[in-house]
């Protein structure tokens, strides 16, 4: 593209590019994607302040992004609170398991179906797909997975979502694109299928399954719902179900009145305390991992 | 998805010649199963897990559709017990709390599609206009950030933003009106909704029409240039079309899960007071099934909602093969 001097040339000389139009737009398109930024990030800093500042400052609607009356009170709370680390716990837990299913499946499942010679591929493929724009529904779905016994265990939790179709065309297309030699080679130096997979294909597909590790691990870090619909024992509940219930407690207690103004705001607090420590551990693999999910999510739109 | 779409291929490609004569293979019609299975019996073996996975997981819960048509009880056979024929849809269609929550899925379906849909594409014409590259990233990483987040932390910080003390109402009361219990109320529900879903969603949008943008000839450009077509009108002609094939893809996408608005994050945010605009098809049935039992009414429900999203991308593909070629298979 052109690029620009910052010299104020001469009239003559300028592009439609370096027309005035064009430069207050460069001004104002700065300040519109810096807006963006503001509006994006102000919730979390908002967050910060509110689970730093002091009760009666957050009561007074005194609290934006800066924290007022600075106050650990409510740190203290939850992080004394024993439930609240059995559920981080089990979120830890669920999602190291429920990761390495879905990367298990998924890999072989993209594996078989990137031969292009193997006969029934297509319907293997069609298996998938159809998944995507057709769906049981949550009734069926709810029945299948207790009529199964699988209710307030773990498996609840870590089978029902294991092969995410997306992930799955993701990692056929990457698949598809390694070079065929090696691995006819290796067939010819007398390896197996299996052998093949996991001697020549697997280590040539490291990145790509640490794209498919973030997928996965991030979805399930972050679902709550599954847990919700199949888990009535506390003690079983990952921490976004533990968020979901101080949210949905605080919300009821405001419905029936505000019989107790200061419960509902200690709930306030308390809130922005837990989302805080909840959102802790995303934010800091945050910086490290975010180009591996847009090369993921590119990968995936080449082909499909 | 489609296969239009064109970033830059993040893996070595294959030579053109490579491409274009795979490897020599034994004729199709000769092979029969029997000599593919002793063949590639490893290969198969590999797809049985998986395969288990999306017929007990994915396709058993079809069939399970059947209690639709049945008698279900809690506890006894999951396709129920008798059969009972329309019984539950014709409960449903005659039932006007059915067509409000309807209508309100309609509603939150549209607004959401009117702003989450072309605003990524804004944003992603804007980024692309920034030459300071560092200044670009920053404001790409900023923006995806809240994809990232569970629907739970969007949902209590939505409910800490718009609470009778949260910045909302710090707004409201600078301009001297009176505090807002914005979660309360009926005609606010829509507008927090899709500013959520604007703010959730936006950032992340971008990232395809930003790939797809790299790959439009920069001949192009130079060519209207010299035409003289000013910035607005290269966009305009040259930019736009260029995307059009990954916006159809999107769209296509959008337009399929429509009716699917964001159950979750409503069932987050909604309470009996908001009903009147939040509650949607999804969180209707949800309330049928679990909160009054009533399982077949709620696989009723489910099964018209699935049928109708499977007519809406299937429509949503056909015309857009038609009318500018694009397509999702």
């Amino acid at each position: 593209m052109v690029t620009f001097g910052t010299k104020i040339d001469a009239p003559k000389t300028r592009g439609p590019d370096d027309s005035r139009g064009y430069r207050i737009f460069r001004v104002v398109n700065t300040v519109v994607l810096l807006g963006v930024v503001v509006v994006t990030l102000y919730p979390f800093l908002n967050i910060v302040a509110r689970s730093l500042s002091e009760e009666a400052y957050i009561i007074a609607g005194k609290v934006s992004v800066v924290p007022r009356g600075f106050d650990l009170t409510a740190y203290k709370l939850v992080m004394s609170d024993s439930l609240f680390w059995t559920n981080y716990r089990n979120t830890v837990v669920y999602t190291v398991v429920a990761t390495l299913i879905s990367i298990v499946l998924t890999t072989c499942y993209a594996y078989v179906l990137s031969k292009p010679q193997l006969k029934g591929r297509g319907v293997l493929v069609g298996v998938a797909l159809f998944t995507m724009f057709f769906s049981g529904g949550l009734i069926p779905n709810y029945v299948l997975v207790t009529s199964l016994g699988m209710k307030n265990t773990i498996w609840a939790v870590v089978v029902p979502n294991a092969i995410s179709v997306f992930n799955l065309l993701v990692m056929k297309a990457f698949f598809e694109s390694l070079p065929t030699e090696l691995e006819e080679a290796a067939a010819v130096d007398g390896l197996n299928t299996y052998g093949i997979l996991l001697r020549i294909v697997l280590p040539l597909s490291k990145a790509i399954i640490a794209t498919m590790v973030l997928f996965y691990a991030v979805s399930f870090w972050n679902s709550w719902f599954t847990a919700f619909l199949y888990m009535d024992q506390q003690d079983l509940l990952p921490v976004t179900v533990y968020l979901r219930n101080l949210i949905a407690g605080a919300t009821d207690a405001q419905q029936s009145g505000a019989a107790d103004a200061d419960v509902v705001q200690a709930a306030a607090t308390l809130q922005a305390v837990t989302i805080v420590l909840t959102t802790v551990p995303i934010l800091a693999v945050y910086p490290f991992v975010q180009r591996y999910f847009v090369r993921g999510v590119m990968l995936g739109a080449v082909k499909g | 998805m489609t296969s239009t779409l064109r970033p830059p291929p993040p893996a070595p490609p294959r030579s053109p010649q490579e491409a274009r004569s795979p490897a020599p293979r034994p004729p199709r019609r000769g092979r029969s199963w029997r000599q593919a299975l002793r063949r590639d019996w490893q290969l198969y073996s590999l797809a049985i897990l998986p395969l288990l996975f999306f017929l007990v997981f994915r396709y058993l819960p079809m069939l399970g559709n059947i209690i639709a048509f049945r008698r279900f009880k809690p506890g006894g056979s999951i396709f129920g017990e008798y059969w009972v024929g329309l019984r539950y849809f014709r409960m449903f269609l005659t039932d006007p709390t059915f067509w409000e929550v309807f209508t309100n899925t309609l509603v939150l379906g549209a607004l959401t599609l009117l702003f989450c849909f072309p605003l990524p594409i804004v944003l992603a014409l804007l980024l692309n206009e920034v030459r300071a590259r560092r200044f670009k990233r920053f404001v790409q990483s900023v923006s995806y950030l809240p994809h990232f987040l569970s629907i739970v932390i969007v949902a209590a910080m939505v409910m800490q933003l718009t609470s009778i003390e949260g910045t909302a109402n710090q707004l409201v009361s600078l301009f001297g009106g009176d505090p807002v219990a914005f979660l309360q109320k009926p005609e606010w529900f829509r507008t927090i909704y899709v500013s959520s879903e604007v703010w959730q969603t936006v950032g992340w949008g971008t990232i395809l029409y930003l790939a797809a943008l790299t790959t439009i000839d920069e001949d192009l450009y130079e060519a209207a240039r010299i035409d003289g077509a000013g910035r607005l009108r290269q966009t305009w002609h040259i930019t736009l079309p260029g995307i059009r094939p990954t916006m159809m893809t999107l769209l296509i996408l959008n337009i399929g899960s429509f009716l699917a608005v964001g159950f979750e994050k409503i069932l987050l945010l909604y309470n009996p007071l908001t009903y009147p605009t939040a509650d949607v098809v999804s969180t209707y049935l949800f309330r049928m099934g679990f909160q009054s039992s009533n399982f077949s009414y709620a696989a009723a429900i489910g099964l018209f909602e699935a049928v109708i999203g499977l007519i809406l991308v299937l429509s949503a593909n056909v015309i857009s093969r038609r009318t500018v070629g694009t397509s999702l298979w």
